[in-house]
């Protein structure tokens, strides 16, 4: 699949933002952490400068960006809308919340009740953007439950990798939560190391005789092309990455999402968290082209293409 | 809050409105010529559909039809009257009016006329108006007149014209209905390409029939057939001649049949080295003879009751020996050289599927044989219950016809069909009217004429014998392509494709101005294009061009505007009137006869006129007879509508056989109706008419069927026409070339000659023989989608094709180790060409082949200079030489057919060399572009529509463009 | 409308002969066509007289070659939407744009709801859609939803335009819902198929297998002359009764 580099930068930003805004809010709910409203408040900031960055950039991609608000109405049934909706719902509970750690009401029931449907919200938002692609079955990389799996793992890492620097960035005293980076490193890594291990593995979906139903009468190939020049769906589906190049990005993925900031985080102090994160950031980066890169479209049995 | 609650399914408008007109005309994507109907919408064409009442195509159309629109809207067009300023190939053009244009070309023409009419070389290419072109060169007074059949498919037509009165091309079809076994030959697409899609459709829906296609490709028509037999380029003869044979020697043969309807009973005259050796013993009222076992005797041929003796030596009134033609023919393909195993690997089909081919052919026609159940009684008196009929059919096109080899493979195929008598029967191939006509048909070549004088009779014609070649007393050629002369005594098409080289070289004689229509021999028409544009280009001594002058109409920006000295820029075809005429291509189906027109549907909004409308006018200030009143004025200042309904011929026959006479009463003759054109269009714009059921069938020999042709003069008389098995016209030039008769061929022809006139077909080897350092054969085909080099200006068209590429057999490429990745030097002795390969399977080992015509040269046709025609598509006319290698005193033949001068594109031979990694992959050769032009003014469609307003109410903006209101109209459920 | 229907009262459909469909393109221009004045035109195209040219198209024709110990045969297919019952295209479209009509099951974009997120394209496993990107909307066949009910066209008209232009008769439209209808009765007596059953897309569409060769069995032809001597010999004497 063509790499789209608005889509690539919405679901990683927001994925970090989302992750953040979970992380954030669970934190406020865990008794055993004081209350920090300057954190809380930051953290809630920088989450929806994330999010509202990566859903600006996601509608760049549209043909008409301006019908955008029409992508709320088919909710019952499609997940991209489904996205939007709770994307958008999440930001009158995000204010609430805010408007609650602002005037100090301190751990009421009101509070944790709305820190959990909030965590809830940016779950399923992320979850929502995985399911986007694992519903497509015409792409059977995506196709996968490894797929919002990862989309998750991700985001709870990289909202742990920012929250570990806005903590230490707000003040020098490591905070509990930090243990939390290693361990979603670790998780997030272990996913990406399934999927990874699976999608290789995976048996090609259909070949060019299954697709056209010609395979029946023998091994089937293409003479000619409908059209000699490219079209849309070669363009957009028909994106191929060479093996070789796809190992050397995977590894350059894998350093920078774990392996950087795990020794930045092994390291400590703020600016190799931060600069841990410019990793992490780089490496998601990474990541997400190569998840769209590697992705073969079913359509392109037809034109001689897929396994 | 639709979108939160409950949606309900968007609502669809499900009737728009049709469009504000809708007018009838005829295609001219191709030579089909479908019927058609033009959807208009505030005077702009915004689609094209078939017109289901049409008796070509019957409401289907094929792609270039569907894509007429963006053939018409091409910016490609041209746009006003040119004079060439820069030199020849510049493309430096000033526009001028028309008045200027016409004032030259009568200057010019006006004092070839009074000089000398040869001097002017008319050549039409892809000319639907044949009957008129022609007309205007027999009142001009050139000779040298031809439209593009003698590179086409002149094989195809003299050899069905002189062996059975009829021909394949879009002369005759098979009986589609009936036929259970059908045999295709060397066809990727045809002219009459729609009617043999629907019957293809038909045969694949009718269960119990084969349709088998003997092609080096499997492509196309090739790809349905229920057997592909990837033949050998240019070896179809062997593999008929082997049918024969193995028919022959079962056989498995419809004796009656030969003795009835063809000339197989015939008694050839055998005394070697006497003048009338192998000619046709005749009766003294010149009636053929046959021997009648009954009575022993020698009697006319043809007579009902008689048991013509069809082998053994017959004593004639003389003494002299005889045998039927039968004999001979039977004595040449029993011959062990024609048997299967003898050429099966000639051609590449193994034995056994030649056996089994025939034993198809026999079994079908023999035992299941059909009748049509309509009584009818042949020219003999004899009755018939119905008719009976061998369902085996056949047709062949240039896959046959292109070879130099062609004319004789096609009477082959011509004989195998009479032997098994499936010659315009129940499930055969049959005729289209206006044939079957007089073997060969009335009328020879027009003989020169004086200064000022027009020719008797249209340029072209059907020579019976050599006193009817056109020949100086030294035995020169008096045409410039050489055309029935000693050369091509056959070429009933003229030679397009000799006619540059000629007049370059002066040989037969200089020119003064070479007048092209309508086709683009600056490229795609021509053998060996470098060598062309260099003729066209080259200059004597004294700096004039050797072709002094070159006028040239077209409709578009081709490759050979620019080659031009005046260009007389034509109208596209819903802009003009044309006539589908019965006197030229018709377009009859085997159950009537039927012609057309063409309207203009729209106003042309440049400043542009119909070709035919100029040539009458040009006529009319060269005060051609025909063209001018008495008073020196114009005879038809109406233009071609004028002519179409005026003009007549012969017995008050004219150009359009419907409507005739004042009321519009009478068919094929009558007086002119003012109201003719009017009915047409009333009509669909097509006329036709229906032949009775007992007129359908055997109408060589079907007197229901004679009459009426004589009725509505398509023949002369009513005579039965026997098919020629054997032929006695073919056998004058054998003996002429042995040094008889008061016509021969000079010294240095004879051998020549009497190589290549055999009384009976028979296989020959194509001109350009397996030479060892060009093992390959290289053929193009054509792309269903494409017309020659039209297509490449229509926005669809290139859409699906705008590059091609070498196929090459995956054994052969596993050979050569070649992949599709890898570019090719395609070499031949005259040229190399490059070009990327793709490898496929059902491909004859030894051939390669490409796309025809969709390499261009950069700058033509309105495209970009790096389109990817130019940059990466190719042609193989680079390497097809325009003539052959020198004989032992330097004279070269042209590339053709000995006999008819059919251009022999597909004897080309050629070998692949993979081109090294650091020879970039472009096409090669490279010309320099040709200057870009300025569009023609684009059509609104094409400005606003054709790139998708970007709006983002493409509805809104659409209804506008349809002329609805701008307002989207309520959507309405039905 | 992005939920599915119910229940169809139709399945309006196209069947296609591989066997009978020589490739000759014309059904993707008169495609093209008609429905650049149609329901989502135009079929924008980008670079028409450049060096790439492409546009949209509703309806293309690829060629195969399926190849079998040695032999071959050329397969023409042409391809475009099959209408799927199950049509995923329809249920990831967030804005409802994306539709299957309840009362014949032609799948259809609204081209004014549309937004261009181009998953639709995505989620098709056929390649039947057709992002315009001059336009930013998506685009498919329509099933000529904007012919076959139209009544201002003569009755003869109401078929898909590449139906009405096929010159081989390869193409056939009618109710596949109907068992009794023309072409569900043809599908049954040629096998049709439906392309990747495997994605439970249930496609209405349907695709008539290319026949088996069967080689004729004419019996052999038995020689009974040798050569043109004994020919001479049987037929001097052959009784033509002419
Ligand atoms: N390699 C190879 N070469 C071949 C062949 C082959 O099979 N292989 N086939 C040969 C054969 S059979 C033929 S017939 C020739 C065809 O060769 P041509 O007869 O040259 O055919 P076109 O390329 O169609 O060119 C005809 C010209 O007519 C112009 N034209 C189109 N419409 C109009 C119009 O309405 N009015 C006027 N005045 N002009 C118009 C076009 O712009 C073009 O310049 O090609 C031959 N060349
Ligand atoms: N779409 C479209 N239609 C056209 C035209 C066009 O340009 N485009 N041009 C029109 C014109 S001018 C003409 S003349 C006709 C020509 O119509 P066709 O006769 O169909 O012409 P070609 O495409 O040259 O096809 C020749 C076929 O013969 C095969 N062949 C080559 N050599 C041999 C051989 O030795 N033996 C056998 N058995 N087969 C062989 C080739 O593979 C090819 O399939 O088409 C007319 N119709
Ligand atoms: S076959 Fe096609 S291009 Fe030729 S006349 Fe018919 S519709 Fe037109
Ligand atoms: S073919 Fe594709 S676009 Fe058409 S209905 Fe099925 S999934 Fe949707
Ligand atoms: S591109 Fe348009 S039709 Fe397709 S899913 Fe997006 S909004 Fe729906
Ligand atoms: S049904 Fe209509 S829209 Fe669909 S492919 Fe055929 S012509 Fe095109
Ligand atoms: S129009 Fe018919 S024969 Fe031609 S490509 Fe389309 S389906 Fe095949
Ligand atoms: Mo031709």
């Amino acid at each position: 699949m063509q790499p789209a580099y608005s889509v690539i930068f919405f679901t990683t930003a927001a994925g970090a933002g989302y992750g953040l805004l979970f992380i954030l809010v669970l934190n406020a709910t865990a008794v055993a952490i004081p209350l920090r409203p300057v954190l809380l408040l930051s953290g809630l900031t920088l989450a929806g400068l994330l999010v509202t960055a990566g859903l600006l950039s996601s509608t760049l991609h549209l043909g008409h960006p301006e019908r955008a608000w029409r992508a709320f109405s088919q909710w019952r049934s499609s997940w991209l809308s489904r996205e939007g909706v709770l994307a958008v719902v999440v930001y009158p509970v995000a204010l609430g919340w805010a408007w609650l750690v602002w005037s100090a009401t301190g751990r009421s029931l009101t509070f944790n009740l709305l820190s959990l449907l909030l965590a809830l919200l940016a779950a399923l938002t992320v979850y929502a953007t995985g399911q986007i692609y694992a519903s497509l079955k015409a792409v059977p990389a995506w196709h996968r439950a490894s797929v919002p799996t990862n989309y998750l793992l991700l985001a709870l890492m990289s909202g742990a990798q920012l929250m570990h620097a806005l903590q230490l960035g707000l003040s020098p005293r490591p905070a509990a939560s930090a243990a939390l980076v290693p361990a979603s490193i670790a998780l997030a890594a272990l996913g990406k190391a399934w999927y990874w291990w699976r999608i290789d593995r995976a048996p090609p979906p259909s070949t060019l005789g299954s697709a056209t139903g010609l395979g029946a009468f023998g091994t089937v190939s293409v003479l000619t092309q409908p059209h000699t020049e490219e079209n849309y769906l070669q363009r957009e589906m028909g994106f191929v990455l060479a093996r070789k190049h796809a190992w050397k990005l995977r590894v350059l993925a894998a350093l920078g999402m774990f392996v950087v900031p795990l020794l930045a985080y092994l390291a400590g102090g703020l600016s190799c968290t931060v600069l841990g994160a410019l990793a992490m950031a780089v490496g998601l980066f990474i990541e997400r082209w190569l998840f769209f890169a590697q992705a073969k479209h079913r359509v392109m049995l037809f034109y001689g293409g897929l396994p | 809050m639709p979108y939160f609650t409950a949606n309900a399914q968007p609502t669809v408008e499900l009737a728009p409105a049709a469009a504000a007109e809708v007018k009838t005309t005829t295609c001219y994507m191709c030579a089909c010529r479908c019927g058609i109907k033009v959807h208009l919408q505030k005077g702009q064409v915004c689609y094209i559909e078939g017109n289901p009442e049409h008796p070509v195509n019957r409401g289907v159309l094929c792609a270039k039809g569907a894509s007429g629109l963006m053939q018409h809207y091409s910016p490609a067009r041209l746009s006003k009257p040119l004079l060439r300023v820069g030199p020849r190939g510049s493309g430096e053009f000033r526009e001028i009016e028309w008045d200027e244009a016409l004032g030259l070309a009568q200057d010019w023409l006006g004092a070839i006329r009074r000089r000398n009419p040869r001097e002017l070389a008319f050549f039409t290419g892809r000319d639907q108006s044949q009957s008129f072109t022609g007309w205007w060169a027999q009142q001009f007074g050139t000779l040298n007149y031809a439209a593009h059949g003698g590179f086409c498919s002149v094989n195809m037509a003299a050899a069905g014209l002189y062996s059975i009165g009829g021909s394949f091309w879009e002369f005759g079809e098979p009986d589609w209905p009936h036929t259970r076994l059908f045999l295709l030959f060397g066809v990727a697409e045809d002219h009459a390409s729609n009617p043999l899609k629907i019957g293809l459709g038909q045969l694949k829906a009718r269960p119990g029939t084969r349709f088998v296609s003997i092609n080096p490709v499997q492509t196309g028509y090739s790809a349905i057939a229920d057997e592909w037999i990837g033949i050998r380029p240019g070896t179809d003869g062997l593999l008929v001649a082997a049918l024969i044979h193995a028919l022959l020697a079962a056989e498995r043969i419809d004796w009656v049949y030969l003795a009835r309807y063809t000339n197989a009973a015939w008694l050839v005259i055998d005394d070697p080295g006497a003048a009338d050796d192998g000619l046709i013993a005749r009766d003294a009222a010149g009636l053929p003879l046959c021997f009648d076992r009954l009575t022993q005797t020698l009697t006319p041929a043809g007579a009902a009751g008689l048991e013509p003796l069809l082998m053994g030596a017959v004593s004639l009134a003389d003494e002299r020996r005889a045998y039927p033609a039968f004999h001979h023919f039977a004595q040449r393909f029993l011959d062990p050289a024609c048997a299967p195993a003898a050429v099966s690997e000639r051609c590449g089909v193994p034995v056994a599927t030649i056996e089994r081919l025939a034993a198809e052919l026999a079994e079908v026609a023999f035992e299941q044989t059909i009748t049509v159940e309509v009584p009818w009684t042949d020219s003999a008196g004899r009755p018939h219950a119905g008719f009976v009929g061998r369902p085996v059919s056949m047709h062949a096109m240039r896959g046959i016809s292109a070879h130099a080899n062609g004319f004789e493979t096609c009477r082959l195929i011509h004989a195998l069909q009479m032997l098994l008598g499936s010659v315009d029967v129940p499930g055969g191939f049959r005729y289209k009217p206006p044939y079957p006509r007089p073997i060969p048909p009335a009328g020879s070549p027009a003989e020169p004429a004086a200064a000022g004088a027009p020719l008797t009779r249209p340029p072209l014609g059907f020579p019976r014998g050599p006193e009817y070649l056109l020949n100086d007393a030294a035995g020169n050629p008096l045409r410039l392509d050489k055309a029935f002369s000693w050369e091509y005594p056959l070429a009933l098409h003229g030679m397009l494709q000799s006619v540059i080289h000629n007049a370059w070289q002066g040989d037969p004689y200089p020119i003064d101005t070479l007048f092209l229509y309508m086709a683009n021999m600056g490229w795609n028409s021509s053998l060996n294009i470098s060598q062309t544009l260099h003729y066209l280009t080259d200059r004597r001594a004294d700096g004039e061009y050797r072709i002094p002058r070159i006028i040239y109409a077209d409709a578009y920006y081709s490759e050979t505007v620019p080659y031009a000295d005046l260009i007389l820029p034509d109208t596209t075809y819903l802009e003009r009137w044309d006539g589908i005429s019965l006197l030229d291509r018709p377009i009859s189906d085997p159950d009537g006869a039927a012609d057309a027109i063409r309207q203009p549907v729209v106003t042309p909004d440049r400043d542009v006129r119909p070709f035919q409308d100029v040539l009458l006018a040009l006529g009319a200030q060269l005060g051609l007879p025909g063209m001018t009143l008495a008073d020196g004025t114009a005879r038809f200042p109406g233009g071609y509508a004028q002519y179409l309904t005026e003009h007549t011929r012969g017995n008050e026959q004219g150009p359009l056989a419907g409507w005739r006479g004042a009321q519009g009463e009478q068919s094929f003759r009558g007086p002119a109706n003012p109201t003719q054109l009017q009915r047409y269009i009333d009509n669909g714009c097509f006329w036709r008419t229906e032949l009775a059921p007992a007129q359908r069938y055997y109408r060589y020999a079907n007197p229901a069927y004679l009459d009426y042709a004589v009725a509505a003069g398509f023949i002369g008389s009513a005579q039965p026409i026997v098919l020629e098995l054997y032929s006695e016209i073919l056998q004058k030039f054998q003996l002429a070339g042995r040094g008889h008769g008061t016509h021969q061929p000079p010294t240095h022809l004879r051998a020549r000659v009497c190589e290549n006139f055999d009384p009976l077909p028979r296989w020959q080897t194509a001109a350009q023989e397996p030479a060892p350092d060009y093992p390959l054969h290289a053929i193009t085909q054509r792309p269903m989608h494409m017309y020659h080099s039209w297509g490449s200006q229509n926005a669809w068209l290139r859409q699906i094709t705008a590059r091609n590429a070498l196929y090459v057999a995956s054994t052969l490429g596993a050979e050569l180790g070649l992949t599709d990745t890898d570019w090719v030097w395609i070499i031949s002795p005259i040229g190399r060409v490059k070009a990327p390969v793709k490898l496929m399977h059902g491909l004859n080992h030894h051939t390669v082949w490409t796309w025809n015509a969709i390499g261009k040269r950069s700058g033509a046709w309105a495209l970009a200079p790096d389109a990817p025609e130019a940059s990466a598509g190719f042609v193989l006319n680079h390497l097809i030489a325009e003539l052959l290698p020198p004989r032992a005193d330097g004279y070269r033949y042209a590339n053709a057919d000995p006999v008819t001068g059919q251009a022999a594109w597909f004897d080309l031979r050629v070998r692949l060399e993979k081109c090294s990694a650091t020879e970039t992959h472009a096409a090669s050769p490279c010309f320099e572009p040709l200057p870009a032009r300025q569009p023609a003014p684009r059509a609104r469609r094409d400005a606003a529509m054709l790139r998708g307003a970007p709006t983002g109410n493409h509805t809104a903006a659409h209804r506008e463009y349809l002329g609805g209101s701008q307002q989207k109209p309520a959507k309405e459920q039905p | 409308m992005t939920a599915l229907p119910q229940q169809v009262a139709k399945k309006l459909g196209l069947v296609i002969d591989l066997d009978t469909c020589v490739g000759c393109h014309a059904c993707a221009t008169s495609c093209k066509q008609w429905n650049d004045t149609g329901h989502s035109a135009p079929l924008t195209d980008y670079d028409p007289y450049g060096a790439s040219p492409d546009g949209v198209w509703f309806n293309r024709v690829h060629t195969y070659e399926v190849s079998d110990q040695g032999h071959s045969r050329t397969v023409n297919f042409p391809r475009s939407c099959l209408h799927c019952d199950n049509a995923p295209c329809v249920t990831v479209c967030p804005t409802g744009a994306s539709f299957k009509r309840a009362e014949d099951g032609i799948v259809l974009v609204d081209p004014d709801l549309c937004i261009g997120c181009k998953l639709c394209s995505w989620a098709c496993p056929y390649g039947a859609r057709e992002f315009d990107e001059v336009e930013g909307v998506m685009k498919k066949c329509t099933l000529c939803v904007d012919r076959i009910y139209n009544a201002n066209l003569p009755e003869a008209s109401r078929v898909p335009a590449c139906v009405a232009a096929c010159p081989t008769g390869a193409r056939s439209f009618g109710d596949l819902g109907d068992p009794n209808s023309g072409v569900s009765q043809l599908v049954k007596q040629r096998g049709g198929f439906a392309l990747m059953p495997e994605m439970a897309c249930a496609p209405v569409n349907r695709y008539l297998p290319p026949r088996p060769r069967a080689a004729p069995s004419a019996p052999p032809l038995t020689p009974r002359v040798a050569g043109f001597d004994s020919a001479l010999l049987r037929w001097v004497d052959r009784l033509l009764g002419g």
